[in-house]
C-alpha cells in the first residue's frame, strides 16, 4: 500500500510538473465539449431553398410565403424552369427546391388531386430526410388551411376526417439537441483523455528507459500498475465532474437522476478504459504506435456507440458488435441518468456488463504486463 | 575458508532464434569482489546482465544470485541487487530529492530510512546545493553519480552497473570509481560492465566476452601475464580480434 502511495505521488507531480501536458488534460476537453455540443446537431437550418412556379397564382405564392416564413428556410430563389434549378440543385447551390406545376390553382379549386415536387439533394442521407420532412410538413399545412378555403366557397363534399397524430416528446420535450449531445460529448472526453493518458505513459517510461529501473526492483505487478492507474482515474474524474457543470451552466441541460448513481458507475467504467490503455502499452514500444492504436480503437468506438446514429438501425452484425465498444454503454447510461433520471435496477444489466467488461480488461493487462524483457 | 559466491553461473545460455546471444557461460562472483565484466560491443554482455538481474529469461544453463534461482525466484534476487543501466534510468522530470524519495520508497524503505539516506547521499555526492532541482538540469556525470546512489539506496548485496561511466569525463570517472571502491568496501559486490581498459585495471577479476562467451577470466595482473603485455588493452586487442 505504501509502495502505491509513493508511486501516486510521483505520478501526480509529473503530471502536474509537464507544462505542455496540463492543458491537454483540461483545457482542450472544455473548449471541446463547448465546441462540439453547438456544432454536432441533426437539426437542419438554413436550408437553401429554391421554387419553380409556373403556375404564379395566389394559391402558388402562397405556399411559396410559407416556406419564406419557416424559420428553417433561407431566402428563395425563384427558377423559371426546372432545367434551371436542377442545374444549381447539381452546383450545389440548393439543397432542395419544389416545382409547383401548371394549373396548380385551378386543379385544386375543382378538388383534383394535385402534386407539387419536391427535389432534395441526398447525398447527405440524413439531412435530405429531415429536409423532406419539412418541405412535406409545409406543404400538407398549406393544403389543409387551402382545402378548409376551398371548400367554404363551393360548400361541396364534406371534408373527410383525418386521424392526426399528435406527438408527445418525453425526456426532452423541447427536442433540443443540446440535451441529447452533450452528456454523449462528455463520454468521449472523458474515454478520450484516459485512454490516451494511461496508453501513453507506460509507453513513455518504456522509451526514456525508466520501466526498466523499476523492472528491476522488486516492486509487485499490481502495486505499479495501481499506482500507474489511480492517477488516471481519479483526471477521469475530475474532467466528468467539470463536465458535469459546464453542461448545466452553459446548456443547461437537465440532470433529473441520481448523481450518486454516475459517479459510481462511472468509477467502474474509467477501469475498463483504463485497462484497455494499459493492455495497448503493453505491446507497443513507442508512443506513436501505442498512439494509433488508441486511435484506430478509439474512432470505431465512436462511431458505433449510438452517439451519432442509433445502434437500432446498424445492421445486425454491427449490433452485436457493440456489446464490446465501452463507450457504447457510457453513452447509454449517462442519457438514461441525466434525462430519464434511471434508478439503480434500470442501469444494472448494462453497469453489470460494464463491471464484467472492467475485470477482463484489467485481468489481460495486468496478465501481459511483463517485468522481463 | 572458502569464500561464499554471491553469483554463481554455469552454462547460462540466451538464444534468440538461431542466434545465440551468450553461449553458455561459467563463472562465479565472490562476495565483496569488484568483477568486471568486459567484452567488445555486441558480444553479449549487457543481454548476459540481464539474466542475472532476473528481467530477461535464460534459454538454458544455471545461475544464482544472491542465492536465488534467476528462473523462479527473479523477484527475491532483485530484493538483493542494484542495477544501474546504460541509459540514464531516473526520471529528469523529478528532482534529486524526489528521485531518491521514490527510489526507497518502492523498495519498501520506511520514511525514517529514506530521510535518513537521501541526507546521507546528498552529501556524499556533493549535491546539497541541487536537491530540489530538477535532475534534468544535472550534468551527465552528476547524473551518473546519482543514478549509482539510488542503486545503493537499499543496501543490495549485489550491485550490477551497465557501463556506468559511458561518455563522462576522467575527473568524473574517477570520483565514480572512488564511490566504487568505497561501495565495495562496505561488502558490496560491484559487477560491472566497461569499454574503458584502465578502468579494468581497478578490477578484482575480469572477465573477457567474445562472441557470446567468455575467453578469459582471471584477475588482470594474471591475464597480462598470460598474454605476455602490459596493458589491458592488448590483452582485450587480442582476444577480441580472436
Amino acid at each position: 500500500m505504501k509502495i502505491i502511495l509513493y508511486i501516486i505521488k510521483k505520478e501526480f507531480k509529473q503530471i502536474f510538473r509537464n507544462k505542455g501536458m496540463l492543458p491537454i488534460i483540461f483545457i482542450l476537453p472544455i473548449l471541446q465539449l463547448v465546441i462540439l455540443s453547438n456544432a454536432a446537431t441533426y437539426e437542419i437550418k438554413n436550408i437553401t431553398f429554391g421554387y419553380v412556379d409556373l403556375d404564379n397564382t395566389i394559391t402558388s405564392r402562397g405556399l411559396i410565403e410559407k416556406f419564406e416564413a419557416s424559420n428553417y428556410f433561407n431566402i428563395s430563389n425563384k427558377f423559371s424552369s426546372e432545367k434551371e434549378a436542377s442545374n444549381n440543385l447539381l452546383k450545389g447551390a440548393i439543397d432542395a427546391y419544389i416545382y409547383i406545376p401548371n394549373y396548380f390553382e385551378r386543379d385544386l379549386q375543382k378538388h383534383k388531386i394535385n402534386s407539387v415536387g419536391v427535389y432534395v439533394d441526398a447525398i447527405d442521407g440524413a439531412a435530405a430526410g429531415v429536409i423532406n420532412v419539412y418541405i412535406t410538413q409545409i406543404i400538407q399545412n398549406y393544403s389543409r388551411t387551402i382545402t378548409a378555403d376551398f371548400i367554404q366557397v363551393s360548400d361541396a363534399v364534406q371534408k373527410p376526417n383525418i386521424v392526426d397524430s399528435i406527438p408527445l416528446f418525453w425526456y426532452n420535450q423541447t427536442l433540443n439537441y443540446k440535451t441529447f449531445m452533450v452528456p454523449g460529448i462528455l463520454v468521449l472526453l472523458v474515454t478520450m483523455i484516459t485512454l490516451f493518458l494511461s496508453g501513453m505513459n507506460i509507453v513513455r517510461e518504456k522509451e526514456i528507459g525508466t520501466l526498466e529501473q523499476i523492472n528491476v526492483t522488486p516492486i509487485k505487478k499490481h502495486q505499479f500498475i495501481i499506482g500507474k492507474l489511480f492517477p488516471f482515474w481519479v483526471i477521469g474524474m475530475g474532467l466528468l465532474t467539470i463536465g458535469l457543470i459546464l453542461a448545466k451552466i452553459i446548456f443547461n441541460v437537465p440532470f433529473v437522476g441520481n448523481l450518486v448513481l454516475l459517479y459510481g458507475y462511472t468509477s467502474v467504467y474509467i477501469l475498463v478504459v483504463l485497462g484497455m490503455g494499459l493492455f495497448i502499452s503493453n505491446f507497443t514500444d513507442t508512443q506513436q504506435q501505442a498512439m494509433f492504436i488508441a486511435w484506430f480503437f478509439i474512432v470505431i468506438f465512436i462511431l458505433m456507440s449510438g452517439l451519432f446514429t442509433p445502434i437500432e438501425s446498424m445492421p445486425q452484425w454491427a449490433q452485436w458488435l457493440t456489446e464490446f465498444n465501452p463507450i457504447r454503454y457510457f453513452v447509454e447510461i449517462i442519457r438514461m441518468l441525466m434525462l430519464k433520471g434511471s434508478g439503480f435496477m434500470d442501469i444494472l444489466p448494462l453497469a453489470l456488463k460494464t463491471l464484467a467488461y472492467a475485470v477482463v480488461m484489467n485481468a489481460l493487462a495486468v496478465w501481459s504486463y511483463k517485468k522481463t524483457i | 575458508m572458502k569464500t561464499q559466491n554471491v553469483i554463481q553461473v554455469e552454462g547460462l545460455t540466451k538464444m534468440f532464434g538461431d542466434f545465440t546471444a551468450v553461449n553458455a557461460i561459467t563463472f562465479e562472483v565472490k562476495k565483496g569482489e569488484i568483477f568486471g565484466f568486459l567484452g567488445a560491443n555486441g558480444a553479449g554482455k549487457t543481454t548476459a546482465m540481464k539474466m542475472l538481474i532476473g528481467i530477461s529469461s535464460p534459454t538454458s544453463g544455471l545461475a544464482k544470485v544472491a542465492g536465488f534461482d534467476v528462473y523462479k525466484e527473479t523477484e527475491s534476487i532483485k530484493k538483493n541487487i542494484g542495477y544501474m543501466s546504460q541509459k540514464f534510468a531516473l526520471y529528469d522530470d523529478l528532482t534529486v530529492k524526489e528521485n531518491i524519495t521514490f527510489f526507497g520508497g518502492i523498495y519498501g524503505l520506511s520514511k525514517k530510512q529514506i530521510n535518513q539516506k537521501r541526507s546521507e547521499l546528498v552529501e556524499e555526492l556533493g549535491l546539497v546545493d541541487v536537491t530540489n532541482s530538477l535532475v534534468s538540469s544535472l550534468p551527465l556525470g552528476w547524473k551518473q553519480k546519482l543514478a549509482f546512489s539510488v542503486s545503493l539506496i537499499h543496501n543490495p548485496k549485489i550491485v550490477f552497473l551497465d557501463e556506468p561511466t559511458g561518455g563522462v569525463d576522467p575527473i568524473t570517472r574517477r570520483q565514480f570509481w572512488e564511490m566504487i571502491y568505497n561501495a565495495a568496501h562496505k561488502g558490496t559486490t560491484i559487477f560491472v560492465t566497461t569499454h574503458y581498459m584502465d578502468e579494468a585495471e581497478y578490477c578484482d577479476r575480469v572477465s573477457i566476452m567474445v562472441n557470446g562467451k567468455i575467453e578469459a577470466l582471471d584477475t588482470p595482473k594474471k591475464l597480462k601475464e598470460q598474454y605476455k603485455t602490459d596493458s589491458m588493452n592488448d590483452v582485450f586487442l587480442k582476444l577480441a580480434r580472436g
